[in-house]
């Protein structure tokens, strides 16, 4: 881990300004019914149709924790490497806003589920930091507040109001809006690996409580703030930008920093003051009488371990043994789960083994800029693993060129989405034509025609490609463009 | 038709089983006897069609053989229990015009069993206070005459603002005074620090508030959740022991209900009480405690050693600590879980210029002077600064009180025996107005059982010398409320059984 700190600073009027960084991300847990009730998660209901009686804070009604979510806490806890605990507890966070029905928040202030832990954040692909993992805790999440609906009156909606929220706190470890993106980036990769959050910041399903501070170089820790609910990462990264110019020029100009809490407006690019730390709540924090010590035993444990996935890391760290792949394209592959699982189906698809390099640079050449030229995923370009194995393949026999395996892509991905790549190529005649006496034969008749040039080039080698060009041209580019190259060569003397 | 009112719980059971009356019938003669009684003021709501249909479905049942163990008999609902589109405001008028979509597990499982539904019994407001007077609905009269007061008396009192009439204790006033009028034959109630024993010690009747865990809490509008507890009063302990095993039973919608099957209360009822070791807790020996409280207190004892029982010293160390130890974690916990009523979603809401007016407005307007004082209180021991200096504190002292029984009963002591109150039923607007802490001192003996979450049983041992119901408690070890079942008939059978006021209200 090398360590770029002068890369990193902020130059201020008179002196260089160190960031220091850390995030608070609420991430929505993937479970069916909510965190303490049997009430739907779906996205997108009518207001106030996935409302149960316990989520609507009725008289009487009680939580029954859902073992779902606790079971996704913990995965989570093992894939960030973290201290799992088997006794953790459940605290009332007390406060009054009609989007709390309860007015009180269900979380874990004193005894979170997942301790300390630590994630590997790759910033370029020899460059990497560790970022550690302060605690991860379950909470609910609140309902919504519809301020626009009416002049007078604001509308609720609870569709949300309990949903099984995972709060994770990293430690002041980051030093820059890019280590910020880019912890936040993995840490979401490793959440869609595990399958415990979808982070589809969009939907609000991933976002985040970014704390900032600034300091010279060497100094201890400055005063922090903190802007709340940051909901993409570019956006952390602009907040944690502005946020840092504005208190460096605050104390070049001889004035403090508040603790306060700030929200991020990105349509003017500034953040403004929420509340001050006089304003802050006492969220009169206590143990909630109406739930039980959270306990579990290792076997609960190890059983979740034992069907974890490979996670990125190791599974980079495979690539770059297993299939000879570089760092650089081992990072990009894994980023995404299924692109990983679909680079390697195309690898070892039909039990050949072929070049993985070869099928990388297709996935994250042809294939990326398509599939992001159309918005889609790798996956949803409609080229299975199969026909890209088999395209590989045409070309590693020597069936078709690269350059006309660009264009047969083309029609996989269009018109002919779905045909077998090798009747592609046959139906359209597009085989390489490896027959020496063709070839020879379209040799000749280019020398032939431009005799003048063909005396020249054999004085000046440079032109072998003009004659490549020709002969490719006029055999419709099925020609090996090797063998019309060795043709060439003997035919003009040049070799 | 009176006769029918006053059978016991265990009696009318038999008399329906054998035919010789039917549900319709006693159920009828408690909606007149209830109709005779509203200067009691113990119902706030009758379901009076609702109760007629359930009893016709009962005698059809009855006919066919397919009876429940409380088949037809009509009972009344304290009003902190959600019933399914029937009033239930735990007495606040915060709860203004609420009627539940829902139906609370303790009763589901009344209903279950066969049980009739006469209606809503008044209580203190969100079961805070020990006389009923803090109630939206103003205060429940107690069916016995206060000493010296004529029926004439009395009655002129009843119409007025009843004061000088005895309190029926509580919150469980209404369950208690509905009981011992013949208006009901038991109630539901409910004890988050002596709300079902202190009332049944005040009004000659039986009450149990079983081990923390052993009844759900789903459905109930929750005072104090660590502490909160559903219980039984009835006119006799074998009633009791009759509802109780219909009342309790796990259920997983509520996560600190446990899962241990319930058993045959009603068969330790009679059980011999021979060889038991008996506990008498000398810190229960209060200063200044009446010298006929101490005098019951002795008579109990020697009844149980009459009946074989041995009968010894114990110490319970930390029980002075646990009456402002209780004060504070009760408080705590209450203003949270009231947080929910802020005029947003039911109940009453009481405009204001923004949600923040709306909030103060309801809950100003909504709860009573009681319940916003406990709230304050709560508030404040949980604030930032305060909350190790009392919440804290007052969890430890929770620990040490647990401790004491546990001492006692891992040295071989089956129950301990306790006096139930300070006192006999005081007046109506007699105590509390000036200083609340008045109030507070009668649940001194009973609040110990709810911090150790243990079962406490409170049966009828005589009367006063001014003519006065008095109880013994009983605590028992977590889970055996069998043993205090078996106890408390043996008192009840000593003390003999006091005869019932008479209908002086009708």
């Amino acid at each position: 881990m090398s360590t770029q700190t002068h890369a990193k600073l902020i130059r201020g009027a008179d002196s260089d300004w160190e960031v220091v960084v850390g995030l608070e991300v609420h991430a929505q847990v993937t479970s069916r019914a909510k965190l303490f009730s049997g009430a739907s998660t779906a996205f997108g209901g009518e207001p106030n149709t996935h409302v149960s009686l316990v989520d609507a804070a009725m008289p009487g009604m009680l939580p029954v924790i859902n073992k779902e979510c606790v079971a996704q806490a913990v995965r989570t806890g093992l894939g960030l490497k973290a201290q799992i605990n088997k006794r953790s507890s459940f605290d009332r966070k007390n406060y009054f806003y009609p989007d709390l029905p309860q007015g009180y928040q269900i979380s874990q202030y004193k005894s979170p589920i997942v301790g300390e832990g630590e994630i590997q954040v790759d910033l370029t692909p020899d460059h990497s930091i560790r970022v550690g993992i302060e605690r991860l805790h379950l909470e609910q999440d609140a309902g919504k507040s519809l301020h626009d609906q009416s002049a007078t009156m604001s509308f609720v909606d609870l569709n949300r109001s309990g949903v099984a929220l995972m709060e994770i706190v990293s430690k002041p470890d980051m030093r820059s809006a890019d280590e910020a993106k880019a912890y936040v980036s993995k840490l979401r990769t490793i959440l869609r690996y595990i399958g415990s959050c979808d982070g589809d910041m969009e939907k609000g399903s991933l976002r985040a409580d970014v704390n900032v501070s600034v300091r010279r170089p060497g100094e201890t820790l400055g005063t922090r703030c903190e802007i709340k609910n940051v909901n993409s990462i570019r956006f952390i990264g602009q907040a944690i930008d502005v946020e840092a110019r504005r208190q460096i020029a605050i104390i070049e100009d001889g004035g403090s920093i508040d603790q306060e809490t700030r929200l991020y407006d990105p349509t003017r690019g500034e953040t403004r003051s929420m509340r001050s730390k006089e304003e802050a709540h006492d969220y009169r924090y206590f143990p909630d009488p109406d739930l039980l010590p959270l306990e579990f035993d290792d076997a609960f444990v190890e059983g979740l371990k034992a069907h974890l996935p490979e996670l990125p890391d190791a599974k980079k760290a495979r690539f770059m043994a297993d299939y000879g792949l570089n760092a650089y394209d081992a990072s990009i592959l894994v980023a995404d789960r299924e692109t990983a699982n679909y680079f390697e189906s195309a690898v070892q698809h039909g039990g050949v083994s072929r070049d993985a390099k070869i099928v990388a640079n297709w996935i994250m050449g042809d294939l990326s800029a398509f599939a992001n030229a159309h918005g889609l995923s790798v996956l949803d370009a409609g080229l299975g693993a199969d026909a890209l194995a088999t395209l590989v393949d045409l070309i590693g026999d020597g069936v078709i060129s690269g350059k006309i395996a660009k264009d047969v892509l083309v029609m996989l991905l269009g018109d002919d989405k779905g045909t077998d790549p090798r009747e592609l190529v046959k139906a359209r005649g597009l085989i390489q034509v490896n027959d020496m006496s063709a070839i020879e034969k379209a040799v000749d008749e280019v020398i032939a025609a431009n005799a003048q040039k063909a005396e020249q080039a054999k004085t000046k080698p440079g032109m072998l490609g003009w004659f490549v060009g020709q002969v490719m041209k006029t055999t419709g580019g099925k020609a090996n463009p090797q063998a019309v190259s060795d043709v060439l060569k003997a035919k003009l003397g040049l070799s | 038709m009176n006769d029918l009112t006053a059978l016991t719980l265990a009696e009318a059971r038999d008399a329906l089983k054998s035919k010789s009356i039917s549900s319709v019938d006693i159920t009828r003669a408690h909606l007149d006897a209830i109709e005779r009684a509203k200067g009691l003021n113990a119902f706030v709501a009758v379901t009076a069609e609702k109760a007629l249909t359930m009893a016709k479905a009962s005698d059809a049942r009855i006919a066919k053989g397919e009876a429940g163990p409380l088949e037809g008999l009509p009972i009344g609902i304290k009003d902190l229990y959600a019933t399914l589109g029937v009033h239930t405001q735990a007495c606040s008028h915060i709860l203004d015009g609420f009627k539940p979509p829902y139906e609370s597990t303790v009763t589901s499982q009344l209903w279950r069993d066969g049980a009739v539904m006469l209606g809503k019994l008044n209580m203190d407001e969100f079961a805070m206070g020990s006389s009923n007077e803090t109630s939206y609905y103003g205060p429940v009269a107690s069916p016995w005459l206060p000493p010296n007061w004529s029926a004439d008396k009395a009655r002129a009192a009843l119409g007025g603002d009843k004061r000088g009439l005895l309190t029926p204790g509580g919150s469980s006033g209404g369950s208690a005074s509905a009981v011992a009028a013949r208006l009901c034959l038991a109630a539901t109630a409910s004890d988050t620090g002596g709300s079902i024993r202190q009332p049944a010690a005040f009004t000659g009747t039986t009450g149990i508030k079983p081990t923390y865990g052993r009844c759900s809490r789903y459905g109930m509008v929750a005072f104090a959740s660590s502490l909160d507890q559903a219980g039984p009063i009835a006119r006799t302990v074998r009633d009791a022991a009759i509802m109780l095993r219909s009342m309790a039973g796990y259920d997983a919608k509520d996560s600190t209900c446990v899962n241990s099957p319930v058993p045959d209360y009603e068969a330790a009822v009679g059980r011999s009480v021979k060889g038991l070791t008996i506990g008498i807790p000398r810190e229960y020996r209060l200063d200044g405690m009446s010298g006929e409280i101490e005098a019951l207190w002795g008579r109990g004892a020697e009844w149980l050693r009459a009946a074989g029982a041995k009968v010894v010293d114990v110490s319970l160390p930390n029980t002075r600590h646990a009456l402002p130890a209780y004060y504070i974690v009760a408080p705590a916990e209450a203003s949270s879980n009231l947080a929910r009523y802020d005029g947003v979603r039911y109940g009453l809401r009481e405009p204001g210029g923004d949600i923040t007016e709306l909030y103060e407005n309801t809950r100003a307007r909504g709860f009573g002077a009681e319940v916003r004082r406990r709230l304050m209180i709560g508030t404040y021991v949980l604030s930032a600064g305060y909350y190790d200096a009392y919440y804290v504190r007052a969890q430890k002292i929770r620990t040490l009180i647990k401790r004491d029984f546990e001492t006692v009963f891992a040295d071989g002591v089956d129950a301990i025996l306790t006096p139930a109150t300070p006192s006999p039923a005081f007046g109506i607007g007699e105590k509390g107005s000036a200083d609340p802490v008045e109030m507070y001192l009668n649940d001194v003996f009973t609040v110990t059982v709810n911090m150790a979450g243990l079962p406490g049983l409170v049966a009828p041992a005589g009367l006063s010398a001014e003519g006065l119901p008095l109880g013994l408690q009983l605590i028992g070890r977590p889970f055996d409320e069998e043993t205090l079942f078996a106890i408390g008939e043996t008192i009840e059978q000593s003390a003999g059984r006091s005869k019932l006021p008479d209908a002086w209200w009708a």
